[in-house]
């Protein structure tokens, strides 16, 4: 165990990478199934080590590739922010695998059940390098890992439209990936290092005379980032993706994705422009502040008026998007705790929604509300899961989702800004209908002609669903864990700013 | 085109001089432009202009597509494991000094395994987009 620990930040990316590699040696899908388990729960206990390590040590964990001394070479370097952030995405991966076995023989021809899992590994090593790098360069070349294998995973939909939205998620993330280079390049020019932690100390007050490249980097950064993370008004590629995509694939997407771009959006503006540079030269906050509230607002409408529940949920996500977003823009300790807490808190709920619908798809091969009528009494376990969770989103006290939008409310309240706080529980109230729409159509209608012969799907579907809401009640209760680290973590963001 | 000899004869001609001129890019990639991306691409042209000349039945004879999509990993499992050594020398990953007693020549032969990993794959990867493209008429 001595003798792995100092190796921890590479192998958790090394590990689905080369699972990835075998499974696409592999032509059948339940061996590749084996392998995405082994490789998900085996990434999920090192994510637990390195959180371990860094929560030790005062310093950040530091690793660096091949050798290479540190502003040179690439180095992978885990403080309190992605400790947590890897924990996110190794917890929602490892509940969704189990998942996935039974959803993906279902819902994908049986010559590409290897390849899925090949692509969710793939994806999955990508965000975990997201997390983990403390190299831009390295960190735009995971992002492509994770964005290819994204259109993969969406375009490998049943509905024909997959297709088209994962073209249309291809472009956007093509666009969205190429602003991010733009900004780094920029950063390079006027620093010459591609180190984040370099970066943050060569741009300061002393460089003024680049300060036009660097002011022009935070808004290619700031948009090229944006567009990943999916903040309104540029979320338009999300709700096709999330809806076309396979269960598994749209319930993983969901849980991670967009909260690893918000990581990385965090690290440049706190870690980078907040420590060196002062991000408040541009208004960036009050325009990520604004958005955010047009996010709750607006998304939550959209969310209302949609007839397809899993389409219904991706809209929520925008709108919980801006939660989290609203988080950074409050830009104090509590404000950005309650966003942090919240893409953990947004991650376990959301994931739960998703593949509770994935087993109500199983069942009768349909998610539109209407068809769902009745359908709390023939699979009382999923439904039940999905209430939970849904209470959780609306921020109902006990539940995970209280938690964030207490720490937000408080940050709003310690800035000033009543109409936001105004704002928080006037969303709040949208979700309450649109996840009330389900509960109803679920619960308090007659059973239709497809609902009449659906059951709870079988354990390896259901265990995840309900472990997950069960956490996600967990972690209204015991916020130890969840905004203990999330504290940590803002504390340290904030605590080196200017 | 089949009935061409000239194209027939002509192709037969230049595919070992590009195998050979795929090969010095790969190894000449150290002191010179080229490298694996660039040789892979040169191999993959072989196996492409072969089709356009041969029918894509008759390239796919010589590169079988389950070859083809095994080898597209194999070069990252190549890449990838040349990094491995150092782990269970005690050395950080993709550390070549494991490789030999003096650093450069360690850091040669670990170069020269990284290439060999993404000649592979760029030549698979190519490979297998051209046979999807040539597929689509058929399906």
């Amino acid at each position: 165990m001595t003798a792995i620990a100092p190796h921890l930040p590479v192998l958790q990316v090394l590990v689905p990478m080369f699972a990835a590699v075998f499974t696409s040696f592999m032509r059948r899908g339940n061996s590749a199934w084996l392998m995405a388990v082994a490789a998900s729960w085996l990434s999920l206990a090192i994510s637990l080590a390195l959180l371990a390590q860094v929560l030790q040590s005062a310093a950040p964990v530091s690793y660096v590739l091949g050798g290479w001394a540190v502003p040179f070479g690439i180095e992978y370097r885990v403080d309190r922010l992605n400790g947590f952030v890897l924990l996110i995405v190794n917890l929602v991966g490892s509940m969704i695998i189990p998942f996935a076995g039974t959803s993906v023989r279902k819902e994908i021809d049986g010559n590409q059940q290897a390849w899925f899992y090949t692509m969710y590994l793939l994806c999955l090593t990508g965000l975990l390098g997201i997390s983990v790098s403390g190299d831009a360069f390295n960190v735009f070349v995971f992002l492509e890992v994770s964005s290819l294998s994204t259109y993969v995973l969406i375009a490998m939909g049943r509905h024909r439209r997959a297709l088209l939205a994962s073209y249309q998620y291809l472009i956007i993330g093509t666009i969205g990936a190429s602003f991010y280079v733009i900004g780094i390049g920029l950063l390079y020019l006027a620093t010459g290092s591609l180190n984040l932690a370099d970066i943050a100390s060569r741009i300061g007050p002393g460089m003024t005379e680049y300060s036009r490249p660097i002011l022009a980097a935070l808004a290619f950064l700031s948009v090229g980032i944006c567009l990943k993370l999916a903040l309104f008004p540029l979320h338009v590629w999300l709700p096709n993706a999330y809806a076309y995509a396979p269960s598994a694939a749209a319930a993983f997407l969901a849980g991670t994705a967009t909260k690893v771009a918000v990581y990385l959006l965090i690290r440049i503006y706190f870690s980078i422009y907040g420590v060196a540079f002062g991000i408040d030269v541009l208004p960036v906050y009050m325009v990520v502040l604004l958005l955010s509230l047009a996010a709750m607002l607006i998304a939550s409408f959209s969310a209302i008026f949609e007839a397809n529940a899993k389409r219904m949920l991706a809209y929520s996500s925008v709108a919980q998007i801006g939660y989290i977003t609203l988080g950074i823009a409050l830009a104090n300790v509590s404000g950005l705790t309650g966003g942090l807490v919240h893409m953990f808190n947004h991650a376990m709920i959301k994931t739960t929604l998703f593949m509770a619908l994935g087993a109500v798809f199983y069942r009768i091969g349909s998610v539109q509300v209407a068809d769902m009528a009745g359908i709390g009494r023939r699979m009382p376990v999923t439904m039940a899961a999905f209430t939970v969770a849904g209470l959780g989103l609306i921020g109902i006290p006990g539940t995970a989702g209280f938690i964030s939008k207490w720490y937000l409310v408080i940050g709003a309240i310690e800035r000033g800004y009543w109409p936001v706080v105004a704002l928080v529980v006037a969303s709040s109230l949208l979700a309450v209908i649109y996840v009330g729409r389900v509960v109803e159509s679920a619960y308090f209608r007659e059973p239709s002609k497809t609902v009449r012969d659906a059951t709870d799907p079988p354990a390896l579907m259901l265990v995840p669903i309900a472990v997950l809401a069960a956490l996600s009640v967990y972690f209204g209760l015991d916020t130890r864990l969840s905004a203990g680290l999330a504290r940590g973590a803002a504390e340290m963001l904030l605590g080196g700013m200017r | 085109m089949k009935s061409d000899v000239l194209l027939r004869i002509g192709v037969k001609l230049i595919l070992p001089y590009m195998l050979v001129f795929a090969a010095y890019v790969q190894l000449h990639g150290d002191y010179g432009p080229g490298g694996g991306f660039q040789a892979g691409v040169i191999v993959a042209g072989m196996v492409i202009v072969y089709a356009l000349v041969f029918g894509a039945k008759a390239a796919r004879q010589i590169a079988p597509v389950a070859l083809v999509e095994r080898l597209a990993p194999a070069g990252v499992l190549i890449f990838a494991a040349t990094g491995v050594p150092s782990l269970f020398a005690g050395k950080r990953y993709l550390d070549y000094s494991v490789f030999g007693h003096d650093a450069l020549h360690a850091h040669e032969w670990g170069v020269f395994l990284v290439e060999a990993g993404v000649i592979t794959t760029v030549a698979a990867t190519l490979i297998a987009i051209f046979y999807a493209l040539t597929d689509r008429e058929h399906s």
